[in-house]
């Protein structure tokens, strides 16, 4: 339980998968403009981390990492080579399910997410999510709480910088650092703000 | 005029239409791996690479993917290549891959790929998608330098591995900065370079979402 929460913690605040690995950057800096945007895109990385992370974990432990292949008779098969189009498939299938889903099920929902779904495939932060557990060798309980974790960490991050970003809009900024200039020095500022984190140890 | 057009494709990105400064494109890999010269150096090799090649390839195939499908289609040939990639890195330099940990992998979903690949590489033939591929690889090869270039200089007082600023801690003169080292400086270093950059190119500054009016105080009162 104790290994759990402190995964938790980490994947929320000390590794930040937005300020502190750079993932998820171009969305991150591109949609940061509103912060009701900005919540929904949030929401929408949560729902897919919390999906995919697991299931890739999955996928991993069971058919791609060497040895797993025991079950069907090939004791020495290793396949972990593959591993990079198996997640991306994974990734881009769960998010065209999931987008069906909602927009049969729950139709508030899928207009709220709709537009930001498909871009949530090609989301460094999703894939990279997946690669870490791959590279930290995640049991399935442990890469669902770091799926969540991480996905709650960059909503938080993305909600914040729209925030910032809304109140910016009344400041005078020089011209050459207008819009993407200026966004990189805030994202800066909070990436030192978030590394006073770094000092808990759990 | 097939020549020039060919030096316009491949020269434009360089500083034009920069894929990092103007584009916002692959700025996540851009961040995580320049704290030293070599690994920036091994990542923009990998990336020009890859965005090259599958320019190339999915411009061959450009008039038989429909286009429902081409998400995928081109999902499927940019990750083959990037396995392609990571496999020879992992063969011919262990280390610095072991390194770069996730960042190989994560050129699959860097928006550079997909994004030359859908703008320009359905359109153009395979040559100019080529030079393209080259050329926007290139331009993000040239800020991913710059940064490594700072951030090792200053950080650690090396480039390349080797020692150009004496030590303080070793006996010379120079006490590292710490944070050049640590994630906030490589955002610092690229809004900074964006600053200079559109300094000295004004036609890239981007229009101000609320102009702040100028208020003489003897109007107020």
């Amino acid at each position: 339980m104790e290994n759990y929460l402190s995964i938790l913690i980490k994947s929320v605040f000390i590794e930040n998968l937005a300020l502190a690995f750079f993932l998820g950057m171009c969305t991150f800096l591109a949609l940061s403009k509103k912060i009701s945007t900005a919540i929904g895109l949030g929401v929408a990385v949560i729902v897919v981390q919390g999906l995919t992370v697991p299931v890739n974990n999955l996928i991993y432990q069971h058919l791609l990492k060497e040895g797993a292949l025991a079950w069907a008779g090939l004791p020495n098969a290793d396949l972990s080579f593959l591993g990079l189009i198996s997640y991306i498939g994974v990734i881009a299938a769960i998010v065209q399910i999931l987008e069906m889903f909602l927009d049969r099920f729950v139709p508030a929902l899928y207009a709220a997410l709709g537009i930001f779904l498909p871009l949530i495939t090609v989301n460094c932060a999703i894939m990279g999510g997946s690669l870490f557990m791959v590279e930290r060798d995640y049991g399935f309980g442990e890469s669902v709480t770091y799926g969540l974790g991480s996905g709650i960490g960059w909503a938080l991050a993305i909600a914040a910088l729209a925030g910032v970003r809304e109140k910016l809009k009344y400041s005078d900024v020089p011209d050459g650092l207008q819009g993407l200039g200026i966004t990189f020095i805030t994202v800066g500022l909070m990436s030192l703000g978030f590394m006073a984190f770094s000092g808990i140890q759990l | 005029m097939a020549q020039s057009q060919a030096m316009k494709v491949l020269t434009e990105p360089l500083v034009n239409n920069n894929p990092i400064a103007l584009q916002i494109l692959g700025i996540c890999s851009a961040l995580a791996v320049t704290n030293q010269v070599a690994t920036a150096l091994l990542m923009s090799v990998a990336l020009t690479a890859v965005t090259a090649c599958s320019n190339f390839s999915i411009s061959l195939i450009r008039n038989h993917i429909p286009s429902s499908i081409r998400i995928i289609v081109q999902m499927t040939i940019i990750a083959s290549l990037v396995i392609v990639v990571d496999q020879l890195l992992k063969a011919f330099a262990y280390d610095l891959a072991k390194s770069m940990s996730v960042f190989v992998g994560l050129i699959i979903t860097n928006c550079i790929v997909m994004g030359r690949a859908e703008a320009f590489a359905m359109k153009e033939p395979p040559g100019l998608a080529f030079l393209d591929g080259i050329g926007n690889g290139l331009g993000y090869s040239l800020i991913l330098l710059l940064v490594a270039t700072i951030r090792e200089l200053f950080g650690s007082g090396s480039l390349l591995g080797y020692q150009i600023l004496p030590l303080a801690s070793a006996g010379g003169w120079y006490v590292p900065l710490g944070i050049m080292l640590l994630p906030p400086s490589a955002f610092f270093i690229i809004g900074f370079l964006i600053w200079g950059l559109r300094s000295w190119k004004p036609e890239q500054n981007e229009e101000a979402d609320y102009q702040i009016h100028q208020v003489h105080r003897t109007e107020v009162v």
